[in-house]
């Protein structure tokens, strides 16, 4: 059930429907939707199916979201998984007394009876307040107290992190005024973590599907091996069949060697070799040639029965179990559990299991025939994206493991003593341990280690900071998908835009450079699957015609189709098309989940069907005979309200395809382009962009790495954060004064409100050259935009500090200020106020201090002596170039009772010399002059730029979407309309053109301009109109840096490194080599060691031995000793060296 | 030098022609004074005792600056620099303003409004709410009331509990220190357009010749097109992409004419800034003249 979102000011969300979560109709922005013009559409407004079924997108959105799959993965792990993993760890025994039990029955999160629910902190709270926006987990338990067997419901376990706006999470379904209650922002998707005040998100992970059959190939070696990694809760194992010298073996990592296929299959009860032929080669002869040889190696060894085989096995099983088994016990494990390990097998009946490693060599058998038959690792329709709900419930399964073997641990502990005096219960003994899970959890959020004893999986950086640059860069961070894949490795083929990408990746949003390809992000509609349940899929096959595995005699396996579930042959099928489309219907009028897929492999003679989670799908409009199944009157509803996303797949208008189905599918683009065979309508083909590509006005007129290189730098782009930017305080807050929505939009745009979230300006710019200061992309600025507030912006920076106290009582003070004699605070301490701390509202310089905080000097001292109370000063002392002013200045205690100091300070700077721009075509530039108003070319109305961009920005480029921002732009603004540069639409040039024509303008956009210089006309026209500005976050003012002397490092003494320590400028290598090709010897000495770490010696010319005030230590005597400058680094290697016992000696002689 | 002020609009906008002038730097040199260089008053120092708004210090500081006042700059003596901070403004340079307004529910308020406006009082700030504080004989010198040129400038919004105290200085400028001593929205000419009909253009070609144009520009006597004013052209060059008008038509400027806009900020009279730009640059030229080097 899809909970209430706050995303329903798009278009034409649905009003209240049935069902038990109604949408509230106190949903503020949603009231919009009822005025009579809403974004220029009316509600009476004729529909056009054709163009606007695209309204089906902010329907989806509504519904889904652009952060859904996060939410519903967290759903799914704290309501359904959770249970799963209680009742897979169900009973904690005792290994002492063998009547003791301890039972879980129930698992909750959140509240503590399913009655009330909990109050937690609201998370703004948890923010400021440095602690973790987590909800505590109730366990109900049944146990054994002596003879009595008690039930315990609501027992707390641990806390559970919450993501935001999950429906555990207090903002679920709030309304906007209750947002702004809790100092949340409404437009903030949430799908993130807080953990110790910082916002964590667990990014997306790609993988390669499991349990499923790969076949790959390696040309050089002659190799094909079909490999499935298997997964269940308790292990991960994969196995391979493979091919050597043309026989074919089975491989897994817990058989010391290859074993023959012959004899595994042998081993699973398949004994007859005519029916290992058939249920391998079927009755094609080529086939059954090149499987042949396998039975000869099969003989060799001499086994010809089950117990043969299995011997043969359990002798290469490497063992780590205590209790020592039999060699063939050995045997039966391995194939019952090790081997496929996903397939579990019942009163020892490998048939199942044998099936599958016959059908695992069957498409060995068939890749070695034909090449065409490997599978592609890098199609999409093989891989999997793990969320946070999966990536949480691994972890929570491990630490509710070690939770209860601790337990149980304890629990022997104590039933181990005899004649205990009270009756033993095991509660008491079960809360010691309740903060493993809580310490856990966040400990793997806030590091980003996810270390799993069960899988001996160490997975580091899987969390990232939730990074607030700009509303644009947390929201792309959203939507990010990371490969599991090794940034080192030199292959392409991961890398690489792959069709089947087509709708669910975005085709622009990657990384330049090392992460390029590896790192993706989500198109627009994409949702990602969560687990579905395989056992009534598996009975509704049967109904439906399927023939079940477990009757069909080998001889006949390949006649038919064979009917796969989640890789596994569950039947065969004699009529796949029509069982397909039978499934289908089911699926379409609701009978079985819609995110289930089904479609016809017809190489492998297979109909798979898959209910996993992780699969990547979008939904398509469906086609029956030739025609849209969405009407006019169905959309007229959805504008109304009458209808929701939700319901048309309900009507089956709509239905998910997973890239697998979609390959079995012809999809229309548009409705013109509908044939006979299309099966499927593109809801709106501009969706195969992200929400961050989406912000490019006419993006398909761009040269693609532009949009790739916007995608990266919108990110970067300074503006409004969210609603509630100024009540944050952050390590890191950039904010632009005066952000204006861009005067050309796209529908993306609208749909993830950057219209109300802006990041930039609409800058007038001439394109024409101007004073050589625009050289490289550098831009012109007008002084006077700047004084009217153009790209004028604003850094908060965050200072904490924590008043620590001590084990002898003492704490940290925060002192009063210092003043003068004549009252005057002093310099250092005019900021601050009779407290301490700052005052807001002052300004901050180098050199004063900001929080006047003291710590005791005998703080390692016992209580006993502790009556001095003498103090130290230690305070926070401003240094920066540029002052600041106090914005915020906050105290609380944090989890521990820890008190805790927030000051925030700003700065408020307008552009200068040097910072850096970009308009929304991955043009960047810096500002490389500043020019008086008076100086700049004006039109004929006494316009002037606001920019001047050099025109050698546009042939190498070839942004031409560039261009036509500019004119819609002017168009829009002569118009007073908002024009959309929306992809594969948006508004028409032609149509732009007419209105500057109408206007009085020229059609191409190009005006007649004079020099502010001279006042004459200039001799071209220039292109001259509004284009989107982003202010990015790289300015002058963070990177200047000089210094002439400064501090050293204490090692070497030499100066030391980077802006942030004050360090030098480095005369490198290649700088050095081009002194010494020069000659200057002695301004290379200068540099590398007088201007660096001289240092005096006294060297001894006669033993070459360092000695100090003119007296060598070794010879006893001052005769030979001689003072002399050497680099302070080589005074040191020699000591180095000399304490190895290796004496450098140096022989002095004079060089003139 | 100027032949005819042609007309004023509202009390802003000024058409003047500047005609048959011999150099266009002249009328460059009254354009770029009109912007940078003639003098006006505004907000330079801004002293805030108190501001709990949600807009900040710096932020309001900089829209009170950017308010164009109604202070003749005549009135004003430009401040020295060089005195000590303590003595530097005096009733003779400086213009002090207040701001004191502090936001308050409104008890009669309609129940169920959700209008801001309504529901409190003093909710939004505007430049009419800076007063105007005369010191020493201020008060007889101004003759006209000192206040805001544009009383609806929103500075900021307040909600019940917040209140800004501030005072202003206001104080002399010129437009290349910063834009908001500038007088001028904008000042700029444009050459007079001209349209040279080469081949005479009749019938229908006239209907379209005529819509390739603004109105007014182009009438139709007889069915055939000539040019009726010129002057409201906008040189959209619209004409020059039909094959049919391919060289019967010449569109030009007149090299000399020039058709100032001057857009005052509301401190003074356009004509009145332009006279001042004159005569400023009557001041340079006479300063150039005297100068020894020139000798």
């Amino acid at each position: 059930m899809p909970p209430k979102r706050r995303n329903s000011e798009l278009k034409n969300g649905g009003s209240s429907r049935g069902g038990k979560h109604q949408h509230t109709a106190t949903d503020d922005s949603f009231n919009e939707l009822l005025q009579p013009v809403y974004k220029g559409k009316q509600l009476s407004d004729e529909i056009n199916t054709a163009e606007d079924k695209w309204n089906l997108l902010p329907a989806f959105l509504k519904v889904k979201g652009l952060v859904k799959q996060h939410l519903d993965s967290f759903n799914y792990f704290v309501d359904v998984d959770l249970k799963k993993i209680i009742k897979a760890n169900e009973k904690v025994l005792s290994d002492v007394d063998p009547d003791f039990y301890i039972k879980y029955l129930d698992i909750r999160v959140g509240e503590a009876s399913p009655a009330a629910r909990n109050n937690m902190l609201p998370p703004h709270e948890c923010r400021l307040r440095d602690m973790t926006y987590s909800a505590p987990i109730y366990v109900d338990v049944e146990y054994t107290r002596g003879r009595k067997i008690i039930m315990h419901k609501g027992l707390e376990i641990g806390k559970m992190p919450i993501m935001l706006r999950s429906n555990k999470c207090i903002l679920d379904g709030a309304s906007e005024a209750k947002m702004a209650s809790l100092n949340e922002c409404p437009l903030d998707p949430g799908g993130y973590f807080i953990v110790n005040g910082t916002e964590k998100v667990i990014l997306i992970q790609e993988q390669l599907s499991k349990n499923r059959i790969i076949v790959e190939a390696d040309e050089k070696k002659q190799i094909v091996q079909a490999s499935v990694t298997s997964s269940t809760h308790e292990r991960k194992s994969k196995t391979y069949v493979v091919t050597k010298n043309d026989k074919i073996y089975l491989k897994h990592n817990s058989i010391s060697e290859e074993v023959p296929i012959v004899i595994v299959l042998k081993a699973a009860g398949i004994i007859s070799d005519l029916e290992i032929m058939q249920l391998v080669c079927g009755d094609d002869a080529a086939y059954q040639d090149s499987f042949a040889i396998n039975f000869e190696e099969c003989a060799k060894v001499g086994i010809y029965t089950q117990q043969q085989a299995l011997e043969f096995i359990g002798a290469k099983v490497k063992t780590m179990r205590r209790a020592k088994l039999s060699i063939l016990q050995e045997g039966i494990e391995a194939i019952a559990t090790t081997v496929i390990a996903h397939l579990t097998v019942n009163d020892l009946d490998f048939r199942e299991k044998a099936l599958y490693i016959a059908l695992m060599t069957r498409r060995v058998v068939m890749a070695m025939h034909n090449p065409k038959m490997v599978d592609d690792r890098d199609y999409v329709g093989n891989k999997r994206l793990e969320l946070a709900g999966q990536l949480m419930s691994l972890l929570f399964e491990d630490l509710f493991k070690k939770f209860n073997t601790d337990f149980k641990a304890n629990i022997d502990k104590i039933l181990r003593k005899p004649n205990r005096a009270t009756e033993f219960d095991a509660l008491l003994n079960i809360n010691i341990h309740s903060n493993n899970i809580t310490t856990g959890l966040n400990r793997a959020i806030s590091t980003g280690n996810w270390s799993l004893k069960r899988f001996k999986m160490e997975r580091a950086g899987v969390t990232h900071v939730l990074s607030r640059l700009s509303y644009i860069s947390a929201l792309g961070m959203m939507t990010r998908i990371s490969s599991q894949f090794e940034k080192s490795r030199k292959v392409s083929g991961p890398r690489a835009l792959q069709p089947s990408q087509f709708g669910m990746l975005c085709t622009s949003d990657t990384p330049e450079g090392e992460a390029c390809g590896l790192v993706k992000n989500l198109a627009l509609m994409t949702h990602i699957t969560t687990d579905d349940e395989e056992e009534p899929i598996k009975k509704l096959c049967y109904l439906i015609g399927v023939e079940e595995i477990s009757v069909i005699d080998s001889a006949s396996l390949h006649d038919n189709f064979g009917v796969y579930l989640n890789g596994t042959i569950i039947g065969t099928t004699r009529f796949p098309t029509k069982f397909v489309s039978l499934f289908r219907n089911l699926r379409r009028t609701g009978k079985v989940s819609e995110f289930i897929s089904i479609y016809i492999n017809s190489h492998q003679k297979a109909v798979h069907i898959a209910t996993d989670g992780g699969r990547i799908c979008r939904p398509l409009i469906i086609i029956e005979n030739g025609e849209s199944k969405v009407k006019a009157h169905h959309l007229l509803k959805l504008k109304q309200g009458k209808l929701q996303f939700d319901d048309f797949l309900k009507q089956g208008l709509v239905e998910y395809l997973d890239v697998n189905e979609e390959n079995d599918c012809y999809i229309a683009l548009y409705e013109r382009d509908i044939t006979e065979k299309a099966t499927h309508l593109e809801i709106e083909p501009f969706t195969v962009l992200g929400a961050v590509a989406g912000l490019i006005p006419y993006p398909h007129h761009n040269q693609s790495p532009r949009n790739t290189y916007q995608c990266a730098m919108g990110k970067q782009a300074i503006g409004a954060i969210a609603y509630n930017q100024f009540h944050r305080i952050d390590t890191l807050l950039y904010l632009m004064v005066y952000p204006q929505q861009p005067m050309v939009k796209s529908k993306t745009i609208e749909l993830i409100d950057y219209d109300k979230l802006p990041a930039g300006q609409n800058a007038t710019v001439a394109v024409m050259s101007y004073s050589g200061y625009d050289i490289e992309d550098a831009l012109v600025l007008n002084k006077s935009s700047i004084d009217r507030g153009f790209g004028r912006c604003q850094v908060l920076r965050k200072n904490t500090t924590v008043l620590k106290r001590y084990p002898n009582h003492t704490k940290d003070i925060i002192a009063g200020m210092r003043v003068k004699d004549n009252g005057e605070p002093t310099f250092q301490h005019a900021s601050l106020g009779p407290d301490g701390l700052a005052e807001v509202g002052t300004r901050v310089e180098s050199g004063q201090v900001y929080i006047n905080k003291s710590i005791p000097t005998n703080a390692a001292d016992s209580i006993m002596n502790q009556d001095t109370g003498e103090y130290r000063e230690t305070p926070v002392v401003y240094k920066a170039p540029e002052p600041s002013y106090i914005d915020q200045v906050m105290m609380t205690t944090s989890d521990n009772d820890q008190e805790l100091i927030k000051v925030l300070l700003r700065q408020t700077r307008r552009p200068e010399l040097g910072d850096k721009f970009s308009s929304r075509h991955g043009q960047k530039g810096v500002c490389g002059i500043i020019v008086q108003q008076e100086d700049l070319p004006f039109n004929d109305d006494g316009i002037s730029p606001d920019i001047i961009m050099n025109p050698h920005g546009f042939p190498s480029r070839m942004t031409v979407g560039k261009m036509l921002e500019l004119v819609s732009g002017k168009a829009g603004v002569l118009n007073g309309s908002l024009e959309y540069g929306t992809c594969f639409g948006g508004s028409d040039l032609e149509d732009m053109s007419k209105i500057l024509m109408d206007k009085g303008f020229n059609y191409s956009g190009k005006d007649m301009l004079y020099s502010g210089i001279t006042g004459e006309c200039l001799q071209a026209y220039i292109f001259f109109g509004p284009i989107y500005y982003q202010k990015l976050k790289h300015m002058v003012l963070d990177k200047m840096h000089a210094r002439a002397r400064g501090p050293r490092a204490v090692l070497t003494r030499q100066p030391t490194e980077g802006r942030s320590r004050d360090g030098g400028l480095r005369l490198g290598e290649m700088e050095r080599d081009c002194v010494i090709a020069y000659g200057a010897s002695q301004l290379l000495l200068e540099r590398l060691m007088i201007s660096s770490d001289a240092f005096d010696v006294d060297i001894c010319n006669k033993c070459g031995l360092m000695g100090y005030n003119g007296w060598c230590t070794s010879c006893k005597n001052a005769e030979n000793v001689i003072r002399m400058q050497i680099p302070y680094a080589a005074k040191l290697l020699f000591q180095e060296l000399l304490s190895m016992n290796i004496a450098p000696r140096l022989k002095l002689g004079d060089v003139f | 030098m100027v032949d005819n002020i042609v007309h004023i609009e509202q009390d802003r906008v000024t058409n003047t022609v500047s005609n048959d002038y011999p150099d266009t730097s002249i009328s460059n040199a009254f354009r770029r004074i009109m912007i940078s260089e003639v003098p006006s008053v505004a907000a330079e120092q801004v002293y805030i005792f108190n501001n709990t708004s949600v807009i900040q210090d710096e932020v309001l500081a900089h829209r009170i600056g950017l308010i164009p006042l109604k202070i003749d700059p005549d009135l004003l003596n430009w401040v020295d620099n060089s005195v000590d901070e303590s003595d530097k403004f005096t009733d003779a340079n400086t213009v002090v303003m207040t701001l004191d307004v502090s936001c308050t529910k409104n008890p009669n308020a309609p129940k169920n409004s959700t209008d801001p406006k309504e529901l409190y009082r003093n909710s939004s700030i505007y430049a009419r709410d800076l007063k105007f504080e005369p010191q020493g004989n201020q008060l007889e010198n101004f003759k006209n009331p000192i206040e805001p040129a544009d009383p609806d400038i929103l500075l900021a919004k307040l909600r019940p509990g917040q209140e800004i105290s501030l005072r202003i200085h206001c104080v002399l400028g010129i437009g290349s220190d910063h834009a908001k001593f500038s007088p001028v929205s904008t000042a700029s000419y444009r050459l007079l357009p001209t349209i040279d009909i080469i081949e005479p253009i009749r019938g229908d070609d006239a209907k379209k010749f005529q819509k390739c144009f603004p109105t007014g520009v182009i009438g139709i006597n007889n069915g055939e097109a000539f040019v009726k004013d010129s002057r409201r052209d906008t040189v959209s060059r619209e004409v020059l992409r039909h094959e049919e008008f391919n060289g019967k038509v010449k569109l030009g400027r007149k090299r000399n004419h020039f058709i100032f806009n001057v857009e005052s900020t509301g401190a003074m009279s356009p004509e009145e800034i332009f006279f001042k730009s004159v005569r400023i640059l009557k001041n340079k030229a006479e300063y150039l003249r005297n100068c020894p080097i020139g000798r």
